[in-house]
């Protein structure tokens, strides 16, 4: 079809080359037209920000007050060290992020594995438990609030509460974060799935005849070949969600808004509380905001290099 | 017979295997159905203890999603009810004493919602294809480092960036207006943009814009006419994971807007009436927001799984 096309192109040469003496641009021209308003975009929108809020985390300032940023040097970052409270905040987000990647690997892997071999619905089924992922999680996280509602929520009753019984998910510091984590590993497992799925399909089927012929027990056979197989793509799911799950924000905000009192306070909400809500403590908060980057650096390089390590082994 | 009996196991593991699978689906698509129904309950049917699954299906939630309404006197009623000229969404809010008084804020968050991941989707993935044309087809000086930094800015946690982003845009009388938000989608569209849509453009075979050359065609005849058609499915995938996630971004949208430009995701938690929160109008509101996210998704579910790990796994 391509070549037709380019054919009938050259009928028409003497046109196109009128064309060409009138608007000649070089490669180098073209590469340069080409890459430069992305590059300049992503420049001014992402490295200056990042750059001024560095400046702005060594200084006292708030965006709401009429006075400059005064130079503090490493105050902002001392504070925040010493502050037992944000501690907290980190505390819950560390296990929050633990518990929800986590949960999520294994229900991502199982359902991949039911998944695996095709029937004729599996199909439909997969395209199914996706939905959750392409949602909003500001609005998922608001409605689970009414699936979580003590009462007249669905939750506690497909549990087998009686109404009014069960437990009050939201209101409970105990169960708040659970329920966060119970909302988030919902809205991802499918995301792990359909890793994992992508790289069950690419075990070669001889392995597993090899295997059979030397009567290797499905135990061994999943131990010694499908888990190291799908290990890759398993820990590319994993460092996906670890550093999303770090930044968990809208969720967080549509279904606890942090509370009860403090317990689903993950850093990314409290972030969010610092700089833009009460006191505007804009130059704290770019401290802590670097605090979190530099953490969410450090993860993602530490994924990276396991990687890499297990494609090169 | 040994090979009968294995057979006829390996057959009862598959049932169970899928029974378990369709049951797993079933349950996870609860809540999400559960949604659909509660956009159509009545008040008193949301509330029920305990939950309803059945109950006479209203408009009630739509209604108070889309516009603002104001309680009637029993006069003021009795009057309205003579009327012959109200339309169906009247009459559902006059069914609770309400008198429609005009288009509430949603249609107005929506039409930003619209407007600001339109424009940003499309300017995201026109740069994007133009530099994954020349990253794919140039050399470039320390292209892998361009490549991994421009991939980084989608690592960035929106909040983290949010509050210099607040005040460059407060000096430059960004805040809370449409180009503020399409700058911002559009720049962090175009991580994901450039990175899928280089894994498109290097598919595409270089001989056959070598041979448009030969035969005459400039650079970028070459690239309009070869490349562009060649990478429409590229495009198309491309622009419907941006659009999601401009439809969807909530962080930005709450801490850059205030009025003016914001759009659906931050004001639906907002959607409360007289009497504590409307539930169906919330499920409503929810609902006509995810579906056209759903259909897109079932449009490009092949490319799923290369939208999501931005181009790095290909099925």
């Amino acid at each position: 079809m391509i070549r037709t096309k380019v054919r009938d192109a050259s009928d028409k040469q003497p046109a196109i080359s009128r064309y060409r003496s009138r608007h000649v641009l070089s490669d180098a021209a073209l590469k340069r037209l080409f890459l430069w308003p992305t590059l300049a975009l992503l420049i001014s929108i992402n490295i200056f920000p990042l750059f001024y809020s560095l400046y702005l985390s060594f200084t006292t300032y708030s965006a709401i007050a009429n006075q400059p940023p005064v130079w503090v040097g490493l105050q902002n970052y001392r504070d925040i060290l010493n502050d037992s409270q944000l501690w907290i905040y980190f505390r819950n987000t560390g296990r929050f992020v633990l518990l929800t990647v986590s949960l999520q690997t294994i229900i991502g892997f199982g359902l991949a594995l039911l998944l695996r071999e095709k029937f004729r619905a599996s199909g439909v089924i997969t395209t199914l438990i996706l939905i959750p992922m392409m949602l909003s999680p500001v609005v998922v996280g608001l409605f689970w609030k009414l699936i979580f509602d003590p009462s007249y929520g669905i939750f506690n009753y497909l549990l087998g509460y009686p109404a009014g019984r069960g437990p009050e998910w939201l209101a409970s510091k105990e169960l708040a974060l659970w329920a966060v984590v119970i909302v988030d590993v919902w809205m991802w497992s499918p995301f792990v799935m359909l890793l994992c799925l992508a790289g069950l399909s690419a075990i070669p089927d001889y392995l597993y005849e090899a295997a059979e012929i030397d009567r290797a027990s499905s135990l061994y056979q999943f131990w010694r070949i499908t888990l190291p197989q799908v290990a890759p793509l398993l820990l590319i799911a994993v460092l996906f969600r670890t550093i999303e799950a770090f930044k968990t924000f809208d969720l967080v905000m549509g279904l606890t808004g942090g509370g009860p009192g403090d317990a689903t306070e993950l850093v990314a909400v409290n972030l969010y509380r610092l700089a833009f809500l009460g006191q505007w403590n804009t130059g704290k908060a770019s401290a802590l905001a670097y605090i979190v980057l530099v953490i969410i650096i450090a993860v993602s390089n530490i994924y990276i290099k396991y990687l890499n390590r297990i494609k090169e082994g | 017979m040994p090979k009968v009996e294995h057979q006829g196991r390996a057959r009862a593991v598959k049932t169970v295997r899928v029974t378990l699978a369709i049951a797993l689906c079933i349950i996870y698509l609860i809540p999400v159905l559960w949604m659909l129904s509660t956009a159509f309950k009545p008040r008193e049917a949301i509330v029920a203890v305990p939950p309803k699954i059945t109950f006479n299906p209203t408009m009630e939630g739509f209604v108070s999603l889309f516009t603002k309404r104001s309680t009637l006197t029993r006069m003021q009623m009795e009057q309205y009810q003579q009327r012959t000229d109200l339309s169906w969404w009247d009459k559902v809010a006059l069914e609770r004493g309400l008198a429609i008084i005009g288009p509430s804020q949603y249609v107005d968050r929506v039409k930003n919602s619209l407007i600001i991941a339109g424009i940003s989707t499309i300017a995201a993935v026109t740069l994007g294809l133009l530099s994954a044309y020349a990253f794919s087809r140039f050399r470039v000086r320390a292209q892998a480092d361009w490549l991994f930094f421009i991939l980084s800015t989608r690592m960035l946690p929106p909040v983290v960036v949010t509050i210099p982003i607040f005040l460059m845009y407060r000096q430059l009388g960004l805040f809370d207006t449409h180009i503020g938000l399409i700058l911002l989608y559009t720049a962090f569209n175009l991580s994901l943009s450039v990175w899928l849509l280089k894994g498109f453009v290097d598919e595409i075979p270089r001989e056959y814009e070598e041979a448009a050359l030969v035969d005459g065609y400039s650079r970028w005849q070459a690239f309009r006419k070869i490349v562009l058609p060649q990478s429409v499915t590229g495009i198309a995938a491309t622009a419907v994971f941006s659009l999601i996630f401009a439809w969807n971004e909530y962080a930005f949208a709450l801490m850059l807007t205030s009025d003016r430009a914001r759009t659906a995701p931050p004001s639906i938690p907002s959607v409360v009436g007289t009497a504590g929160r409307e539930w169906a109008a919330t499920a409503a509101g929810s609902l006509l927001f995810l579906i056209p996210v759903v259909i897109v998704a079932f449009a490009v579910r092949k490319y799923l799984l290369r939208g999501i790990t931005f181009g790095a796994i290909r099925q």
